[in-house]
């Protein structure tokens, strides 16, 4: 058998270079919009922006390190309710805003060293629990008043218009943010050994990887991110409800959005994030039916495309549009032959 | 009408090929020792003909029926039975326990509790003991027990002899007759080629995956097998490489 | 309240925890799965008995006699149609599957039957409010003390069908090791329907006890779901008595916090929880550093 010697390994394929084009020009369209655009479309597409985050940082967590969180929403939550604390102490809004996101990662930091010696399914009720609990710590404050909650008048500085344009600017700001530093830890040795756990934890610990630090790392980013889109989802909403941002179902829309975008792909949960905004701009109004299809839809996802749809079509036609991966080409001679 | 016949079975670990092509007979009453060095796949095809392992193409019959697609515990029922390679035992469980958990495929025949203590006296002693607390030697003995509780038509045992002081080896190779008493067809995988040799009728070799000796024990030299063993020369007796061919 | 009597109630409720908790903990032992539906479930059960005892006329505990077997139906068809399937993909995927299916119980529920709180108290007579006073200092609940029994008889019984029937064992050495099991004869697949069909009964066992002892509504279910898988952290995962304990644990913690304020009684039972899980890693840490004494040696 003959040594493979002239192969190639490659990041950027023609594919993903083509891609990384569309990809300046759409982030370019999507900032000056606020400037061309009705205050409808800047609305969405930040609701669109915050859902995009949250389904990356979800993903980040399952589908990369192979941690699954039941309670991501406690950062979704508190970070809301660090903002409204700076606020009430006489910060500006908007520095407020993202100090509550800044102080809900460095609680993370004290959380996952509790919190990452559970393993599978303890790790995700647990999160669950905790979220609960910061849930009913919040609520003894008497600056929340309880499920009755307060708002965010610093907010109210602002005119409608400017406020608008500020959470979009804001929102696509962290999205890119976020998006680009998970998509740098990737493509580096980190992104490596991050994927090598989620495999198989042991052999990666066997091979030199620091299984807790870098699953730390990933629980810390994801803490920040989900915290961040938290805030936004004050910043738009004005009004911080305990029983909303600390609610379940932003985990359930995570999921959901993670799960049928695709797992442990880039590009997966931005598409899991369009199709979810879609379906929720459509049928939202239809309350509980709806519910109960996405439930539906998540057990139909789980068992038959676990991988999703991004997840499928990367696996059917080979396309990856983002260099996080390796590719090899090997010289014609190792062409697959027709009856292999 | 041979007890197993297997055809061109072909058995994957993931992306490698374990077991090619596979094919031979096995009559009733015969034992066989299957050698190889380690990785040959011999383990994989134990745990093919077992049902633990399903083949990626090929066939297995066993008593004239087709087993290819049945689950092992299937196969269990029919008459098949695997002591597994490391024993695989239920640590948290009493030998006992053990045994008792092997009746439930409901196959009656010679082998009950008593019988196989009567083989292994060494169990009787500690029969409400948790298997995870014995010893090496009692601990095989109780895997075999096991899989003889089962009342096995075709008895295949998996490196009974690996990790174990050899005067527990002679024991158990002592009882090896024995445990033709149940009116059971062996097959044993074995890494000590002398030990196999003592108690086998037949020998089979594998290397890579492939079937590269077999005969019977009286007609193959020991030269031949070890020279089939590491692949030196072409192998004597049935050569299963060329059947397909021919 | 005087101190017994705290305890004393505590205790009990730490018998409906352990009801609770009982399935959660055996699907868990079994198969390895977390069941994110299981207080849904438990709620599902609670609707069931509340509409046959309400169409039929009777009694609740005779309407439980129809409803565990429905609800071992669906348990095993749980495990069977879905979770089986999502077993071979590793652990990720039956979560998921489990926390779809208890996002479309919840909704259907909703959807048949609406928001509205309900109760099967009325149906149950003086049973509802009955205590025996015992002293002037304590004075226990029969419903109470009934789940309390059941929860222990549940439990005892389940011990002792594990321990020392044929099924029991099969279900012991599947949990331990599924392929061997199969090899020496056991089906897995349907012992672990088995296991699931178990658990899903206690689970409307446990709702039915639930809607009799307080109120239900179709999204009780997650809270319940908390409840039980604090009762069995606390107790210690994979001790079927030690769900008991566990349940008895968070039922005291509940009550004590509550004395301090009512609006501490959930938190208390979290606080809890996450005080237990924090003791327990660091006596891990501790005993990897040589032990609990030398590593806390600066206190001697």
């Amino acid at each position: 058998m003959s040594n493979p010697t002239n192969f190639v390994v490659e990041r950027w394929t023609r594919a993903s270079v083509a891609s990384g084009v569309a990809v300046a020009i759409i982030v370019v369209v999507l900032a000056i919009t606020p400037l061309i655009g009705g205050a409808n479309v800047v609305d969405k597409l930040t609701t669109l922006f915050v859902y995009v985050i949250l389904a990356a940082m979800w993903n980040a967590l399952a589908g990369y390190a192979g941690l699954v969180s039941v309670g991501q929403q406690a950062f979704f939550g508190i970070g809301a309710y660090f903002a409204i604390q700076l606020s009430a102490h006489g910060f500006p809004a908007y520095p407020s805003l993202i100090g509550g996101a800044v102080g809900a990662a460095l609680l993370a930091i004290p959380i996952s060293l509790f919190m990452l010696r559970l393993r599978g399914g303890e790790f995700s009720i647990g999160m669950w629990v905790l979220a609960e609990a910061l849930h009913l710590l919040v609520n003894q404050d008497p600056l929340i008043q309880g499920e009755t909650g307060t708002s965010m008048i610093s907010l109210n500085a602002f005119s409608h218009a400017e406020r608008l344009a500020y959470n979009y600017w804001l929102a696509l700001g962290s999205m890119l943010v976020l998006l680009g530093a998970i998509f740098v830890l990737l493509r580096s040795p980190f992104g490596a050994s991050v994927q090598a756990i989620r495999d198989d934890e042991e052999a990666a610990a066997a091979l030199g990887v620091k299984v807790l630090a870098t699953k730390r790392t990933v629980f810390i980013l994801a803490a920040f991110g989900c915290a961040l889109a938290g805030v936004l989802w004050l910043a738009t909403s004005v009004t911080f409800q305990p029983k909303t941002n600390f609610g379940v179902q932003w985990t359930a829309y995570m999921i959901l959005m993670a799960l049928v975008g695709g797992l442990g792909t880039f590009e997966g949960p931005i598409l899991g994030a369009l199709l979810f905004f879609v379906v929720q701009d459509q049928f939202g109004e239809n309350g509980v039916w709806y519910m109960a299809g996405l439930g539906s839809v998540a057990i139909l996802f789980a068992l038959f495309m676990p991988r999703g749809v991004w997840g499928e079509i990367e696996g059917r036609f080979g396309i990856r549009l983002l260099p996080v991966g390796y590719h090899l080409r090997l010289p014609d001679i190792f062409a697959r032959k027709p009856d292999d | 009408m041979s007890l197993l016949t297997l055809d061109r079975l072909d058995v994957r670990h993931g992306l490698l090929q374990a077991v090619r092509e596979v094919s031979f007979a096995i009559e009733k009453g015969e034992i066989v020792a299957l050698v190889g060095a380690n990785g040959a796949g011999k383990s994989t095809l134990l745990r093919a003909i077992a049902g633990a392992h399903i083949p990626a193409s090929g066939r297995i019959a066993f008593e004239g029926a087709d087993v290819t697609g049945l689950r092992a515990h299937k196969r269990v029922a029919k008459g098949i039975a695997l002591v597994p390679e490391g024993r695989r035992l239920f640590g948290a469980m009493t030998i006992d326990e053990n045994l008792q958990v092997a009746t439930r495929v409901g196959r009656r025949g010679y082998w009950t509790s008593e019988t196989v203590m009567e083989l292994f006296p060494m169990l009787r002693a500690r029969r409400s003991s948790l298997t995870g607390n014995l010893s090496g030697g009692e601990r095989q003995a109780a895997a075999i027990g096991r899989a003889l509780m089962t009342n096995p038509r075709l008895l295949l045992l998996d490196e009974v002899s690996l990790g174990l002081a050899p005067v527990v080896v002679d024991g158990l190779y002592r009882s090896m007759r024995s445990l033709l008493q149940g009116d059971a067809t062996l097959v044993l995988v074995e890494q000590d080629l002398g030990r196999a040799l003592s108690v086998a009728t037949r020998v089979m070799c594998m290397l890579e995956g492939r079937i590269v000796l077999d005969g019977r024990v009286g007609e193959v030299t020991r030269e031949q097998i070890v020279d089939a063993y590491f692949g030196l020369r072409g192998g004597a007796g049935r050569d299963h490489d060329t059947k397909a061919t021919a | 309240m005087s101190i017994v009597n705290l305890v004393a109630q505590g205790a009990l409720l730490g018998g409906y925890y352990a009801l609770l908790a009982c399935g959660l903990s055996l699907m868990f032992g079994v198969m390895r799965i977390i069941n994110l539906a299981h207080g849904d479930l438990a709620v599902l059960g609670a609707f069931l008995v509340f509409v046959i005892s309400d169409y039929f006329n009777i009694s609740p505990f005779l309407a439980l006699v129809a409803v565990l077997p429905i609800m071992a139906a669906v348990g095993w068809l749980m495990q069977r149609g879905m979770l089986e399937r999502s077993l071979r993909s590793g652990m990720l995927v039956p979560l998921l599957a489990t926390f779809g299916l208890s996002i479309a119980v919840e909704n259907l529920l909703f959807e048949a039957y609406g928001a509205d709180t309900r109760s099967l108290a009325p149906m149950i007579g003086d049973l509802a409010f009955d205590s025996l006073e015992v002293s002037n200092q304590l004075s226990i609940s029969y419903l109470a003390a009934l789940i309390f029994a059941l929860a222990v008889a549940l439990l005892g019984g389940l011990s002792l069908f594990l321990k020392h029937t044929s099924l029991g064992r099969a279900i012991r050495a599947t949990a331990e090791d599924a392929d061997t099991a199969e090899l020496v004869g056991v089906n897995s697949r349907s012992v672990y329907a088995i296991a699931a069909a178990i658990a899903v009964a206690t689970a409307g066992l446990a709702g039915t006890m639930l809607a009799m002892r307080a109120t239900f509504d179709p999204y009780s279910g997650p809270m319940q779901l908390i409840f039980a898988f604090e009762a069995v952290v606390i107790g210690g995962i994979g001790s079927l008595w030690g769900t008991l304990l566990g349940g008895i644990v968070l039922g005291l913690a509940q009550s004590i916090g509550a004395t301090f304020d009512p609006r501490w009684f959930l938190l208390a039972g979290h606080l809890t929880f996450l005080a237990i899980l924090g003791g327990r890693m660091f006596n891990e840490w501790a005993r990897a550093r040589g032990g609990l004494r030398s590593s806390l040696g600066f206190w001697r």
